[in-house]
């Protein structure tokens, strides 16, 4: 299930002050204490685990707003 | 957000506005430039001359009875201001970051659609208390929160500079949404001078830019939570703050960088008359210094032409792409460092006499602010942001 994985993931890289059980699939992770140094761990981390590659046009604030949003945004990419 | 005047009477009218802002530099803010660096005082005069000619409100759109610039005019302005003295056009620069982040984010609310009528009218000066003993210079998290009760609020936060905090008529602090948010869940929120205090905790005695005046208070507000912008702060700053800062500062640098480029090309003149049959070996020199000064000139152009597409555009999404934060930043970068070789290169041009503090050709308050310009936001910690965004980013 890619929204656990994701949520493990959030976990180990996203460096959130709370704790990631606590969020629902459509929390703000910014509003959370998402950092965008952060997001490029986790960007990293996801590509690695799900073997993708964000283009240009993912890399923005839209795209690691929610678990719910990067669940999304892999799915279209592994298409 | 602001109209872009593309009609030549339009033009024509920034002209005569450019021309004016050159009589106030040359009448007004040069002749108190020395006594400000000395005294690392408020501008007062450079400050009241921008508010009788309504500048202070230059950016404010038409229909709330501003002037409707557009960014490229405000950075245009700025230079000039940039040409007779960096803290006076320092003031200018940063009061024009704030009411940017009125004009583009709250214009929603009756509250700021007032407030923008009352600073055309009563040309408020808005100061900003962004920083925060706690997070080490970091914009996106607070430790400070609204307290919120009822219908109205209490803030108390530590900042180790508000820039013209005392001369200032109102000031944008940013904070948590509430006690219960994390740092980084922050709104920005305009506090009245009648309902703040300011009690300093350190002084302003610094190598340049004196005369912003940016000491540490400890800021005790209340006020009314329609004083909160409606939109979250980091969206504040990805649309308006990061890139309308940079392309300020960087302008009123590049004017500081001309100022100096002016001051040798007079000296090379000078010596050229001493001298009419050979060019001086300093022409040389001066020719060299100009060709960086256009590169200056033109990085903040394009960043200029680019973010002033994006705010036509209105994607609110693409001020988060990391393309433009990385170009945003590397205008920082690049231009806080040309200064810093700008005036250089022209105090190699003057010789002694730009070293003197007592002559015509003093070079002394150009280089003194001009090495201010890597520290205010450090650009090793800008640099470190490119670094990790470099890592995913790929060129299009």
């Amino acid at each position: 299930m890619s929204l656990e994985t994701i949520r493990e993931i959030l976990t180990q890289h996203g460096r959130l002050p709370v704790d990631v059980k606590t969020l629902a699939d459509d929390s703000d992770l910014y509003n959370a204490g998402l950092t965008s140094l952060a997001t490029v761990s986790l960007m990293l981390a996801l590509e690695d685990a799900f073997n993708i590659e964000f283009p240009e046009n993912k890399l923005s604030r839209k795209t690691f707003e929610s678990i719910e949003a990067i669940s999304e945004a892999i799915e279209e990419l592994k298409g | 957000m602001a109209t872009s005047g593309h009609h030549s009477s339009e033009y024509q009218d920034f002209d005569q506005l450019l021309k004016r802002v050159h009589q106030i530099g040359k009448d007004v803010v040069l002749p108190a430039a020395e006594d400000v660096d000395k005294h690392a005082r408020f501008p007062r005069e450079a400050i009241d001359a921008l508010k009788e000619a309504k500048l202070l409100s230059a950016y404010v759109p038409v229909e709330f009875g501003g002037m409707g610039l557009n960014i490229a005019q405000i950075a245009k302005i700025c230079e000039v201001l940039g040409q007779y003295c960096g803290s006076s056009a320092m003031v200018y620069a940063m009061h024009k970051i704030q009411v940017a982040c009125i004009v583009h984010h709250g214009t929603s609310s009756p509250y700021f659609r007032n407030y923008l009528h009352d600073l055309v009218n009563q040309q408020r000066l808005i100061a900003s208390a962004t920083t925060e003993i706690g997070v080490g210079g970091d914009l996106r998290s607070s430790v400070c929160a609204v307290e919120v009760t009822g219908n109205t609020f209490k803030l108390t936060k530590k900042a180790p500079v508000i820039s013209y905090g005392v001369d200032a008529d109102d000031i944008m602090v940013t904070s948590r949404r509430s006690e219960q948010s994390p740092a980084s869940d922050q709104v920005h929120v305009l506090v009245k001078k009648q309902n703040y205090h300011l009690e300093p905790i350190s002084g302003w005695d610094t190598l340049g830019f004196r005369g912003t005046c940016s000491s540490g208070f400890v800021l005790s507000s209340s006020g009314s939570t329609e004083q909160i912008l409606p939109v979250p702060f980091a969206d504040i700053l990805s649309q308006t703050m990061h890139p309308y800062a940079h392309i300020v500062w960087s302008s009123l640098w590049s004017g500081i960088a001309a100022d100096a480029v002016n001051l040798a090309r007079a000296f090379v003149r000078e010596q050229a008359r001493k001298n009419p049959s050979a060019p001086p070996t300093s022409a040389l020199r001066l020719a060299e210094t100009d060709s960086v000064l256009q590169t200056m000139r033109n990085n903040v152009r394009a960043a200029v032409v680019e973010y002033d597409q994006l705010l036509r555009d209105g994607n609110p999404d693409a001020f988060n792409n990391f393309g433009f934060t990385i170009r945003t930043n590397n205008l920082k970068l690049s231009c806080s460092q040309l200064i810093v070789d700008i005036v250089g290169r022209a105090m190699l041009i003057c010789g002694i006499s730009s070293y003197r503090n007592d002559s015509k050709f003093s070079l002394s308050r150009q280089i003194r602010d001009a090495y201010g310009a890597a520290l205010m936001v450090n650009n090793d910690r800008i640099m470190n942001h490119n670094a990790t965004m470099l890592m995913v980013h790929k060129e299009g």
